[in-house]
């Protein structure tokens, strides 16, 4: 590690790639906008073709042939409604083939930003496509830089940025892979991978170089690693979170019978409790990744300044984050805090841990702050 | 969505955690021990939890903007010093030392408090589930968050038992009694759940061991000079109740040389690539048997039971000094310390024993200066400092003081600091006399006090010795800690019964019902896959006649 230089056509490359996937970002953006705007046209017919899709599911379900099995369970929801999931299972294949509905008193899920425009439906196509395509590159320029310095790419903030960008947009294709449906996640995503990669390359930049000493450590490959998959996996649950405070008020407004301005955006996301599950479970899945890091951190410390812990701004500020998502995991697990309450706790739990991330590292002023700007 | 409880049957969820009932306020003139119990009872509530919780973090943030003794002592008096009017009352409220605070410790002490008091029964609690069987089938399954019926010409004792096997097949702890099978499963989440919470307390453990056992030393080193880990040679010391500078470990090294690169060129130009110290050292009483190392920022040394950290590094420049009669009375490096990070360094240089002046009284000489590892051409535009940390064009910057140095007096001094109080700074053409040296050139001093050679220079690494035990027992909770989370977040405590009942009409009525802690979409799928399975032993009749769902039909029966 010591003899390494810097091969500079590498990191030359790494730039060329950032801007050029910051720009087909950019596109894919404008894709995703006009998927929502097509997708306003078609929201009106959309109840009806919901509905005229479960009949037929439940249609066929009902029209079994002999030697079929089929279960349809009742599931009481929080507040009040009952769904129902059928389980149908072929005699002879051993095949099972689930279909749920909803029942009476629960909102559903929207139909996604495109509503049912075809239109919107290939602007959607078109914008992931080009989200992918920009994450290749971006993939391509957080690699080149660590390949010209021969090291992790994440020894300053501007590589931190990048990296951390480039976890937000893989999180969520990696969502889209497994068949989830998040498209509507693909703006807020593409928008904030942008702002990320803008004040990277604008006010970060620092150009490709070797390491301080006190970052010659195995441990960053370990500790920086899953802060910045925290930091992505973080981001998400907050979209998710503020959306799920959006459409809530957006149900409330329906039921009253006012569903006010935008309501065609509203009304295309998924379901209040959707989202409001999805942010619980994302939160819930990188608490332990969170604690992890700062242990990982912790010992890093003890075998660089002699101390496990020893109240340096990013560690208190670590510490306050994860207090605050604790905070936010016990609400929700023991006091029976659902819905806005514990939303509003999860958002001041982001807060923190955006303020650790950007705020402590520009204004406060302590061990990490050979982070670098 | 609030906390309002809208299923009937949620208050049969919670029991699925052991989590204590929530107690309600004190019934009035209860006497000391009642209140004290309804002290105990809020303490322990989730909701002060909650409170406490919140107050930890918000109690953090003042020690992350405001500079603390603990980790930078000088900072603090820099702070104080430029904000004299609010200084007192931030010292009465211990904000300079917040985490030691009496606030602070309240905050994280009543916490564990009411952590002890909400674990310790919900052990006892849970060892008493893991004994008992299964709770027995509520007398109407409809009511379950998670249901499903349908009627079979199975007879119902064979189904029941079909069922009591499935379960058990599936993981289930199963029991089948009164027509009925009650099974749950997932007690790992109440496992993981205590031991997450249990770890903390070895974590708060190996904090208090480490903070009463631990002692941190700091000492510099010049390149080709020894140390010996005594209090004698340690620069500064903080112990503990149980390791004092009598617990000192015994050993010592010699610092052979130090490497320093920095970053040439481009727009990080200066910034460090590496540090490393070049040691020997011996362990225990016997000096001799060396064995060579090296020390990293990232790489301690560890020597019996210490562990020796590289914290910082410096210059100290080589200066000859001669008296007025021309004897050498000053010879040596002198530790300068880094002002910045291109270390622009200061320092003095004290000769104690310079003898007499040209006037033939007894005198002492100090001289204060600068030392820039790479001076700029002029210091017009930028002043005395250095352009880089290499050491690629060093200079010397001097002034020099006659008079008396007041180190005699018996007070410590600072080594970096001269006591001009009693000495006067030596004047030349009206102006103060000051000297820019090369390395190589001498200074001859004004009023004929002698000269100053700069020699050259040395490297210095300042050391922080540092013995800290409760490590592993911190590091063993912390692990617990991640493992008991996982259990606690990702594993679902779930029960699910089973009830075959015969009808009037001779058909089998088949009820599966199943009981979460969250609601979730996986209870509901594992009830129907079993359901499905079931079904291989009580196949479903066709309901098409009966517009009735089962269930109502047991609804009716259970208001019979
Ligand atoms: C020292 C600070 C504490 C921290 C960092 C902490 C952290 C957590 C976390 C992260 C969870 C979520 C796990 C889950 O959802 O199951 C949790 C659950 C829980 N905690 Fe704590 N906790 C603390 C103190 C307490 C105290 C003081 C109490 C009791 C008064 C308590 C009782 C519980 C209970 C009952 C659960 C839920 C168990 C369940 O879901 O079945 N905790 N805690």
């Amino acid at each position: 590690m010591h003899l390494a230089s810097v091969d500079p056509q590498l990191a030359d490359l790494s730039n060329k790639l950032i801007y050029s996937a910051m720009a087909v970002y950019m596109l894919a953006m404008f894709a995703h906008l006009f998927e929502w705007t097509f997708g306003s046209k078609g929201a009106v017919a959309v109840r009806s073709a919901e509905q005229a899709s479960l009949a037929e599911t439940v249609a066929a379900a009902d029209d079994t042939a002999k030697g079929v099995r089929k279960v349809t369970v009742k599931v009481a929801s929080a507040d009040g409604g009952t769904t129902t999931l059928t389980r149908t299972a072929l005699a002879d294949a051993g095949a099972t083939v689930v279909t749920s509905g909803r029942g009476d008193g629960d909102a559903t899920d929207g139909p996604g930003a495109a509503g049912t425009s075809e239109k919107g439906d290939l602007a959607g196509r078109i914008a992931v496509s080009l989200t992918v395509l920009g994450a290749l590159m971006h993939a391509g320029g957080v690699l080149t830089r660590g390949l010209s310095v021969m090291r992790w790419p994440w020894g300053n903030m501007y590589e931190f940025s990048c990296a951390f960008a480039l976890m937000m947009v893989t999180a969520y294709l990696g969502l889209l892979a497994t068949r989830k449906n998040v498209r509507w996640l693909g703006l807020p995503v593409v928008i904030a991978a942008l702002l990320t990669l803008g004040i990277a390359v604008s006010v970060l930049y620092t150009s490709s170089e070797q390491l301080v000493p006190a970052l010659h450590s195995y441990w960053l490959g370990i500790h920086v690693s899953t802060a910045i998959m925290c930091g992505g996996a973080f981001y998400a649950a907050f979209v998710a979170t503020v959306l799920y405070l959006g459409k809530d008020a957006y149900e409330r407004r329906l039921a009253a019978g006012t569903p006010g301005r935008f309501g065609s955006v509203w009304h295309r996301l998924p379901a209040a409790a959707t989202l409001d599950k999805l942010s619980y479970r994302i939160n819930a899945l990188v608490f332990p990744l969170w604690t992890f890091t700062i242990i990982a951190g912790a010992i890093w410390a003890e075998a660089a300044w002699g101390k496990y812990w020893e109240w340096d701004p990013k560690e208190t500020w670590s510490f306050i984050t994860w207090v605050a998502y604790a905070c936010y995991l016990h609400a929700r697990a023991t006091a029976g805090w659902r819905g806005r309450k514990a939303a509003y706790l999860a958002l001041l739990a982001f807060a923190c841990w955006l303020f650790n991330y950007y705020g402590v590292n520009i204004f406060v002023t302590g061990k990490h702050s050979y982070a670098g700007i | 969505m609030s906390d309002t409880r809208t299923s009937p049957d949620t208050a049969d969820a919670e029991r699925l955690s052991t989590a204590p009932e929530e107690a309600e306020a004190p019934v009035v003139g209860i006497g000391v021990l009642g209140w004290a119990r309804w002290t105990w009872r809020q303490l322990t509530s989730m909701r002060v939890a909650l409170i406490l919780l919140f107050l930890l973090s918000l109690a953090a943030i003042p020690g992350s903007l405001i500079p603390q003794t603990s980790q930078n002592a000088f900072k603090v008096q820099q702070w104080q010093a430029t904000h004299k009017g609010i200084t007192p009352l931030y010292e009465k409220l211990q904000l300079f030392d917040v985490y030691s605070s009496v606030w602070f410790s309240a905050i994280y002490i009543l916490l564990f408090l009411s952590l002890a008091g909400c674990i310790v029964p919900r052990t006892w609690q849970f060892v008493g589930v893991l004994r008992a069987e299964p709770p027995a089938a509520p007398r109407n399954l409809t009511r379950m968050p998670v249901y499903a019926a349908w009627h079979t010409d199975a007879d119902a004792k064979a189904v029941n038992s079909a069922a009591y096997r499935l379960l058990k097949k599936r993981g289930f702890r199963s029991e089948l009694a009164g027509g009925a099978v009650a099974a749950e499963k997932g007690y790992l989440r109440e496992v993981g759940n205590l031991l997450f919470h249990f770890s903390l307390f070895a974590l708060l453990a190996g904090f208090a061991w480490a903070s009463l056992a631990s002692g941190q030393g700091g000492k510099l080193v010049i390149e080709g000079q020894g140390y010996s880990n005594t209090t004698t040679q340690l620069d500064d010391f903080t112990g503990s109740a149980f390791y004092t500078t009598d617990d000192l470990d015994a050993f010592g090294f010699k610092l052979d040389g130090f490497t320093a690169r920095y970053q040439a060129g481009g727009d990080q130009a200066g910034s460090a690539r590496e540090f490393t110290a070049h040691i020997r050292y011996w362990v225990g009483d016997d000096a001799t048997k060396l064995k060579s190392s090296t020390i990293q920022v990232n790489q301690p040394l560890e020597i019996g039971g210490s562990k020796v950290f590289l914290i910082g590094h410096g210059y100290a420049p080589v200066v000859t000094v001669r008296n007025a009669a021309n004897e050498i009375v000053y010879r040596g490096p002198t530790p300068f310390l880094p002002q910045d990070s291109n270390l622009t360094s200061t320092g003095v240089v004290k000769v104690n024993d310079y003898g007499t002046d040209p006037k033939g009284n007894r005198t002492q000489l100090g001289f204060s200066g600068y030392f820039l590892p790479t001076a700029p051409e002029s210091f017009e535009k930028t002043g005395p400092v250095s352009l880089f940390p290499g050491a690629a064009d060093p200079m010397l910057v001097l002034t020099a003081y006659a008079g008396d140095l007041r180190s005699d007096n018996g007070l410590p001094q600072n080594v970096y600091q001269l006591d001009t109080k009693a000495m006067t700074q030596l004047q030349q053409d009206g102006t103060i006399a000051r000297a820019r040296l090369k390395v190589g050139q001498g200074w001859t001093l004004p009023d004929g006090y002698g000269s100053i050679t700069f020699d050259g220079y040395q490297q210095w690494a300042s050391f922080s010795v540092s013995h800290r035990p409760g490590n592993a027992v911190a590091l063993t909770g912390a692990v617990c800690a991640i493992l008991g989370l996982i259990g606690s977040l990702f594993v679902q405590r779930r029960r699910i019964w089973v009830r075959a009942t015969p009808g009037p009409d001779g058909r089998t009525l088949v009820e599966v019902a199943g009981l979460a802690r969250s609601e979730s979409a996986k209870t509901a799928e594992e009830l129907a896959e079993l359901a499905v399975e079931l079904q291989d032993d009580a196949p479903a009749l066709d309901e098409a006649d009966a517009s009735a769902d089962p269930s109502t039909s047991t609804d009716q029966d259970s208001k019979e």
